[in-house]
Parts: structure tokens; sequence; C-alpha cells
């Protein structure tokens, strides 16, 4: 295998061996401060051990932004590739590469982290509890996500990255098609991250249904909560489909099984339904959540209670359940008869009608309020168009008649992009704004958030508007050149400068960041934002017990209400404190991750040994934690009181 | 004036390129919306019945959007009410579920309507069937009734229902000729159909749709679409001069390449059964009722004997 990576290092283009040597002086560099400052210990204790979920919030978030990265410079290197016809900057096998580890790593490794990350870090504070259900499958789940993430980019360096798309259809992705190793990173990087998303969903549901602070019926959830309890219930049922796919594709790849292959009775279309069935919901997974973040946004930031709670909450679960039986429509083109696919095509619109909805209502919330235009509600704003064009886009190419036309065109990589980036991107980036000062106790600077949106904003529909237009004039997707006789020049020139534009948008946000840890406005109140809901009424950032007394709530938006009824009556709660009960960190989290990762990386090159040491080292990892006795502590009422006061 | 000037020719660009993207009908640059027969004509007049369907959310929201922002920005002295506890309405609520499930309930009327009507032959005429076969990295057209072959082009005739029959000797592609029509999938051991039809005579570009890899990008076609009589000549030139395509001669195409277009006289009988079966047709001999997918008639797994 050594001798294997090294052959292919040598050959690999001077991109490859580039990245190579950065990754190598990237890593040494962080070692090197790491050992300078003395933060080994720092790192250990406060962030690799931690069961914390607002830690562990706080790590997804910073693996998604760097994965952002990661896939944006992938956008931007196929967009160079495409701006002029015959362009000569990517080969095809490279252009290959990059566009599936581009849609693999945006949808798995930024739209899902990005998402467990403000699930962590808002659903136990909104819901007034002192943690989620299973803080240590918590921390399970994020180093299973972590190393599913390295093991994929790892392909990059080691051994080819995969080349089938992010959707790997057989036969393509067929030892006969695809010998290399890239496949087989795919499959175990995904499998890996994807055992993290399914613990996950479960932990949410559980912590959601069984964590509410008294008082916080479901009817009075705050609406993010809402979403998310919809989101994991899509995870729980569309994600072991995924599990079945790839095991079956792995174990096709890996021992010469032929699930897919035609031959032995195998069926390639069985991994096209099983794919889609995780697939389609996944998109839903990732929207769901960011329609909650925009429910919080705009009712804050209107002053205003949200408009038509009970619908958001019904178009919600409609979303999740109809959303779940709509997969066909990625494939109408592959022969089913017209019933089946009239049914789907109008199983699909219907998605439409719930999420209409909630745009008229959102609308509504700020209809007669008070709207403040900081930067998540200028996130959330530019969101509403975006997505109602999208969607729009999404209701026409869900109409079978017209998908026929549409599929594998441009069309539908303008439209998926509007959605994922309108929706997923757009929301993700309006959280971080908005709960960042509950994270980490600073606000991010305005003026620089405002460049970065207005960057990223024009530039993105320079970019992905002409692409409607390619995909009418007969554009494919995943074309790395096109001969100028197509007359498809001037607009993908055009969408390569919106793609810059955004990359320019991006970088305002790194500098944003970077800004503002040094001088970015303290927040001392613990509200900055004059909330409504119960995270608010903590202190930034929020002491790992959350709550030194759980608090009782009395309706929606609570914390809202509790300041209106304080100026009304000055009530002030001073309940007796009592000891809390708190787990404590455990290392065996990410040496679990670890002996998947070893396990994982043992199989993408059909080294058992490795493979099995890796296994091993799971279950050892398993043993240890079911003979672990005590694996809490308690705070004493003093220690509160100090962290309280302090 | 000179002020004036440049706003009327900004004015102008602006217009005609929302022109551009209106009236496009009008280019032949815009395949999809230039159809060039009955298939394409059906799947276009949807297409612009769908945007016109999904605009009539889309601008009372983008209009209301607009005003709400301005008119109830939080500005100091800003008249406009303010009813923060105002949560409720039953009837603006009834309005919009009630909007979109119109929509969706018209446009899926026409979407049942057209669905089936695109399984079905586009018009009376004979029909005549073409078998096609999606190799790494090419297009391989067989005529069964005059026996002859083509590559990466195909000729038929105007008029005339054509009956595409489809598989592939390679991963999984998608067939498709923007101008007259919508794509189906080609697929290793399973047969396809799809019914095309050209009303005038013409080149028509086809594409491969669905990626297989290296050469995918190169996987172009041509249909060129001519008269019946013209057709039948075309037919019997290819009979009298090109050379014929033999078992060895297809084990050389079969073989990953971009190859440039070419006919041949002829070409071995059972060479297209023998491509579906070898692929795995043969497992589905009579078990139609295991395919793994809800499908329901059309989609074909095996070659019948
Ligand atoms: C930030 C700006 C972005 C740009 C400029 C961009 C650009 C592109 C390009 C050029 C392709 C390849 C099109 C093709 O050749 O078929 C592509 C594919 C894709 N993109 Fe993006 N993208 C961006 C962001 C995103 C985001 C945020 C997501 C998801 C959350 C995403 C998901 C995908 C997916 C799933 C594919 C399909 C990959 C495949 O065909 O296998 N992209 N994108
Ligand atoms: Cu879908
Ligand atoms: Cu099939």
């Amino acid at each position: 295998m050594f001798k294997s990576l090294v052959l292919y290092l040598k050959n690999a283009d001077p991109l490859i061996q580039m990245s190579a040597v950065a990754i190598v002086l990237t890593l040494i560099g962080i070692v090197v401060a790491l050992t300078y400052y003395k933060k080994w210990g720092w790192l250990w204790r406060e962030w690799i051990t931690t069961v914390d979920h607002k830690k562990i919030g706080i790590m997804y978030l910073i693996c998604a932004l760097l994965m952002l990265f990661r896939g944006g410079v992938d956008a931007l290197l196929m967009r160079t590739q495409l701006a002029f016809p015959g362009m000569n900057f990517l080969d095809a096998q490279h252009y290959n590469e990059i566009f599936t580890t581009h849609g693999t790593i945006m949808i798995l490794f930024v739209a899902m982290p990005m998402l467990f990350a403000m699930m962590n870090i808002a659903v136990p504070l909104q819901i007034g509890a002192r943690d989620v259900a299973f803080p240590f499958l918590n921390a399970v789940s994020f180093w299973l996500f972590f190393f599913g993430a390295l093991l994929f980019n790892l392909s990059f360096v080691l051994g080819g990255s995969p080349d089938a798309g992010w959707v790997s259809y057989p036969p393509l992705a067929e030892l006969s098609h695809s010998p290399g190793p890239g496949i087989n990173y795919y499959v175990l990087s995904l499998q890996i991250s994807g055992i993290g998303s399914i613990a996950t969903g479960i932990n949410f549901i559980v912590t959601i249904l069984k964590m509410r602070a008294p008082g916080m019926t479901l009817m009075r959830m705050p609406l993010f909560t809402w979403s998310v309890l919809a989101s994991c219930i899509v995870i729980i049922f569309a994600f072991p489909a995924l599990t079945v796919a790839l095991a079956l594709l792995g174990l096709d790849r890996i021992a010469g099984t032929h699930f897919f292959t035609m031959l032995h009775g195998g069926n390639p279309m069985m991994y096209v339904n099983l794919f889609w069935i995780w697939g389609h919901p996944e998109v839903y997974i990732a929207i769901l959540p960011v329609y909650g973040i925009f429910s919080e946004i705009v009712s804050t930031f209107s002053k205003k209670y949200i408009f038509g709670y009970k619908s958001m909450v019904i178009s919600l679960m409609l979303i999740s359940v109809i959303g779940y039986f709509v997969w066909v429509h990625h494939f109408f083109t592959m022969g089913a008869g017209p019933g089946v696919n009239s049914f789907f095509a109008v199983a699909s619109m219907a998605v439409g009608i719930p999420t209409g909805v909630k745009v008229f209502n959102w609308l509504f919330t700020m209809f007669r309020g008070r709207i403040r235009l900081t930067l998540p509600m200028l996130w959330t704003l530019a969101f509403i168009p975006c997505f109602a064009i999208g969607g729009a886009t999404g209701v026409m190419l869900a109409a079978a008649p017209g998908d026929y036309q549409f599929h594998n065109s441009y069309v539908v990589i303008a439209h998926f992009h509007q959605t994922l980036i309108g929706g997923a991107v757009f929301g993700l980036l309006a959280g971080m704004y908005y709960w960042w000062p509950k994270m980490f106790g600073f606000k991010l600077n305005e003026t620089l958030g405002k460049w970065a949106f207005w960057f990223f904003n024009i530039g993105f529909y320079v970019c992905f508007m002409p692409q409607y237009a390619l995909g009418l004039m007969g554009m494919t997707r995943r074309v790395y050149t096109y001969p100028a006789a197509t007359g498809w020049g001037t607009l993908n020139f055009v969408s390569t400068i919106g793609a810059y534009l955004m990359g320019i948008g991006f970088l305002f946000i790194v500098v944003q960041v970077l800004y503002s840890i040094r001088y970015g406005e303290r927040d001392m109140t613990g509200d900055p934002w004059d909330g409504r809901t119960l995270e608010w009424s903590l202190p930034s950032p929020v002491p790992y017990y959350n709550f030194a007394q759980i608090p009782t709530v009395n309706g929606r938006d609570a914390w809202w209400e509790m300041k209106q009824q304080r100026k009304e009556y000055s009530l002030s709660s001073t309940k007796e404190l009592k000891p809390i009960h708190m787990p404590n960190n455990s290392s065996l989290p990410f040496f679990m991750g670890l002996a998947f990762f070893v396990a994982g990386f043992g199989l993408v090159f059909n080294q058992f040994m490795i493979a099995t040491v890796g296994l091993i080292g799971v279950v050892v990892c398993m043993l240890w934690r079911s003979l672990e006795k005590d694996t809490g502590h308690w705070i004493s009422v003093d220690e509160i009181k100090q962290m309280e006061a302090s | 004036m000179k002020k004036t000037g440049i706003s009327s020719r900004l004015k102008q660009v602006l217009f005609s390129s929302v022109l551009l993207f209106l009236l496009p009908g009008c280019s032949d640059r815009f395949a999809l919306l230039d159809p060039a027969g009955p298939v394409a004509h059906t799947e276009y007049r949807f297409i612009v019945l769908s945007a016109i369907l999904v605009s009539l959310v889309v601008i009372p929201v983008l209009g209301l959007l607009i005003y709400i922002v301005i008119r109830y920005r939080d500005r100091p002295g800003n008249q406009a009410p303010y009813r923060p506890n105002w949560t409720e309405s039953k009837i603006l609520e009834a309005i919009w579920w009630g909007i979109p499930i119109l929509i969706v309930a018209i446009l899926g009327v026409f979407t049942v309507r057209d669905t089936y009507a695109l399984t079905r032959p586009p018009t009376n005429h004979k029909p005549i069937t073409i078998q096609v076969v999606s190799l790494d990295w090419k297009w391989m057209f067989l005529y069964p009734d005059s026996k002859i072959a083509t590559v990466n082009y195909c000729e038929i005739p105007t008029g005339v229902p054509v009956q595409f029959v489809l598989t592939a000797d390679a991963p999984m592609n998608s067939f498709w000729v923007p101008r007259l029509g919508g794509q189906v999938y080609t697929m290793p051991g399973m047969e396809m159909q799809l019914w095309l039809q050209a009303d005038r005579s013409g080149v028509f570009e086809g594409r491969g749709a669905n990626f297989t890899g290296k050469g995918f990008a190169h996987m172009n076609f041509q249909v060129v679409a001519k008269p019946q009589s013209e057709f039948e000549s075309w037919v019997k030139s290819v009979k009298a001069s090109a050379p014929a395509l033999t078992n060895e001669k297809y084990n050389q195409l079969v073989k990953p390449s971009v190859v440039k277009q070419q006919s041949y006289s002829s070409y071995p009988t059972s060479l297209y059964k023998n491509i579906v079966n070898k692929n795995g047709g043969m497992y589905w001999h009579g078990k139609h009722e295991q395919h793994p997918m809800p499908m329901d008639g059309q989609h074909q797994m095996p070659m019948g004997n």
C-alpha cells in the first residue's frame, strides 16, 4: 500500500503534489504552534475530550467552515475550467474528481455539520435543558463525522479522489469502471460519518421529547426546535437507506459480490433507489432546520411573535413526511411508467404547498413589525426571493414532462444551488451570526459582514442565473469542456465571474471573524438582540451546566414573556440553587473515531490487517465504555454561585 | 443630453436582455424553447404553462417582500402600525394555503395528462424503430428494418414517429435530443423506449446526459431529419457504400474511446439482443415482477426471445 501511495504521489499532477506539501506544512505548523504555546493540554481537556454540547457545536462549526472553504475552492477550479470553451486548465479526470468531491463535501461535510452545529448550540438552551439526552454519544457522533471527513479529504493526496459523481451510480462506481481506491474512500467515509448522523438524529429526538423545561409543552416549543425535531425524524428514516446502499456497494467493490452489477442477478437500479431514498430527504434534512432558524430570526428582528405558529408547525411536519416520499423524481427518465411518474410528480409538487405557506408566514411576521436590518436579518431577507425562485423552479422540475427536458441539464445545477445556497448556506450563515454572541461572547463586525453579504449575494445571481439559460440551451451538467460552436461561452464566462465574487464574499467572512475576535463588540448582557427564546436568558458564553436553575415556561417565546412580566411586576425569581449532576469528559469518543478511521483506511486499500486492527479498536472502546461505572460528577452549590457571579 | 444617451442605451441593453430571457423561443440557441417535433412541443408547452403558474406565487412574494421591508423598517419616526401581538388570521392563512393547493392541482392535472400522452406514439403515421446502444463514449444506432448501422449520428425521416429502443454496453447514460424531446436513460441489461419525431428537416444536436467518466463530455451525436424519400436514398447509399460492422469491429468499438461519425452497411443480426443479454438481460427472462423498482408496464428488463 505504501508503495502504491508513493507511486501515486510521484505521478500526480502538480496541483495534488502542491496540496500534499501544503497539508504537511500546515500540520507541522499546527504542531509547532501548539507545542510552543503549551496548548496541547488545553486542547485535549477543553475540546477533544469534551462532552459539552456547546463546544461540540463549535467544533462542528469550525469543521464546516473549513470544508466550505475546500468545497469552494473546488467550485472555483471548476468554474475556471468552464469559463471558456475548450479550456485547458483541468483535464477530464481531474474535473470529474473535483465535481465529485465538491458535491459530496458540500452536502455531507458542510451542510450537515453546519446544521449539527446549530442544533448543538441552540436546542438544549432553547428548551431549558442542561444537556442533550446522550452527551457521550453526541461526542461519538462528532468524532465519527470528523474522521469520516478526514478520510474523505485524504483521498485527494493519498491514492486518488472518487470520480463518479456524488451519486456514484453503479456500474460506473463498480470496480469494472473505477478500479482505483477513489470510490472506496467515498463509500467508507460516508459510511463512517453516516453512523454519526443517525446517532445525532436519535439523540436530538430524545432530547427534544424528553428534556424540555417544565411548562414547555410541544406547542410552546420554539420553531427552531420544532424544525430540528422534523429534520431528525427524517434523518432516522433516511440515513439507514444510505447505510445499506453504501454497504452493498462496498461489498461489491471489496468482497466481489454482485448486488448492483446486473450480472448474477444484481441490479444497479436498486442502488439508484436506495441512494435517492436517502438523497432526496437529505435536502430536507438540510433545509428544515434552516426554516427554523429563519423563523427565530424573523420574529426577533421584527419584534413580533411569529405569524401563524400552528401553520408553521404543521407545514414543517408535512414537509418532512411528503418530502420522504418523492425520491423517484430523480429518475423520472429511467423508464418508470406514466402512473409511477405521475404519482411522484404530483407528490413532489405538493411539497411546494407547505413551503409556500411558510414564506407567507415569514412575510406576515414582518408585516406590522419593526424590522432591524442586522446581519442575521439581512441573510434572512436575501433568502426569501432566492428560495421563492428556487422553489418555483423546483416545482417545474418536479413535473415529469418538464423534467424529461431539464433532467441532467444546467437547469438542475442552477435550481439546486439556488435552494441549497439560498436555503442551507444563507440560513446557516444567518444562524451563525445570530448565535455567535451566545457561543463566544462577542458580536461579529457588521461592516465587514455587509461587504461579505453583498459580494456573496450579487455573486450568487451573476453565477447561477446564467445557468438557467445554459440549461435551456441544452448544456448538460458534469461536462468538463464544450466546443465554441455550442454558443455557451458567454454565459459560462459570466457565471464564472459570479463564482469569484462569491469567493471574495467568503474571504470577507474570514476577515470578519479574525477581526472581530480582537475588536468585536463584547456582549455583557447575554441578550444582545433583545431575544425571545430561553437561550437569551443565559449569560454569554453559557456556563457548561447551562441553567443554574431550570426555568419554568408559561408560554411561547418564553424569555420575551418573562421580560414583559418583569417589566410589569418586577418579578425576580430566587429559587434555591441545588447541586447539578453533569457527565464527565471522555477520550473514548475520540479514540473510537480514530479506530473507525483506521478500519476505513485499511478497507480503502484492501488491507484487511489494518482494517481488523481498527475494528478491534472500535470493539475495545465500546467494551471500555460499557465497563465504566461512574460517568458523571456533581457541581456543588458553591461552585455554581461562583460561576454565576463571575 | 449625453446623460440620457447613456441611460437610453442602458435601457436598451436591459430591455433586450429581458427579452433574451422572455422570448428566446425565437432564437434557436435555446434548444429547449425551440421544439422541432410534437414530443418536444408538448414538453415545451408544459414548461411554459408551469412557468406561468409558479410565477403566480413568486411575483406576489417578491412584491410583498419589498413593500413590507420598506414600510416596516425600524426607523425613528416610522408611523406604520406596530402590532407585536398580532399572531394569527384565519382568513389570510386560508388564502395562502388555498392558492398553492389550487396551483398544484391545476399543474397536477396537466402533468398527468402529458405524462401519459408522452408514452404513446406522437402521431398516427406508421412508425420506424431504431435501436440505440450507448458505449464508452459513443452512440451506436442500429436500423433493424434496413439492417444498417451508424455511430454518433442517425438519420430519420421527417413526419414519422421514431421509436427508439435503447440499452447500454457501458455505464448508464441518458439519450437526449433537446429539440426533438426529452431524454431517457440507457442502462446495461435493460431495454428502454422513447418516442421522438421531427416535423421539419434539420440537424439536431443530441447528447449523452448522464455522466459516464472521462470521455463523457465528448459523447455528442447528431440526429439528421430529412424527407422520407431522401431518407430512403440515404439508407440505400449506406447499404451500397459503407463497410459491414462485424463482431470484431464491434469489439473494437466497445472499448473506451472517442470516435468520429461512422456508418455500416450491415451488422450481425443478433448484435443488439446479445448486448442486452450479456449485460445481465439473460437473468431477467420471465421475471418481470422481480424488478426492484416500482414500475409499471413500459420499462422492460429482458429481451424477449
Ligand atoms: C459557493 C459557490 C458554488 C459554486 C460556484 C458551485 C459550483 C458548482 C459547479 C461548477 C458544479 C459542477 C457542475 C457540473 O459540472 O455538473 C457543482 C456541482 C455541485 N454542487 Fe456546487 N457550487 C457552489 C456551492 C455549492 C453548495 C453550497 C452546495 C451544497 C450545499 C453545492 C452542491 C453541489 C452538488 C451536490 C453538485 C453536484 C455534483 C455532482 O454532479 O456530482 N454546491 N457546483
Ligand atoms: Cu429530490
Ligand atoms: Cu432499468
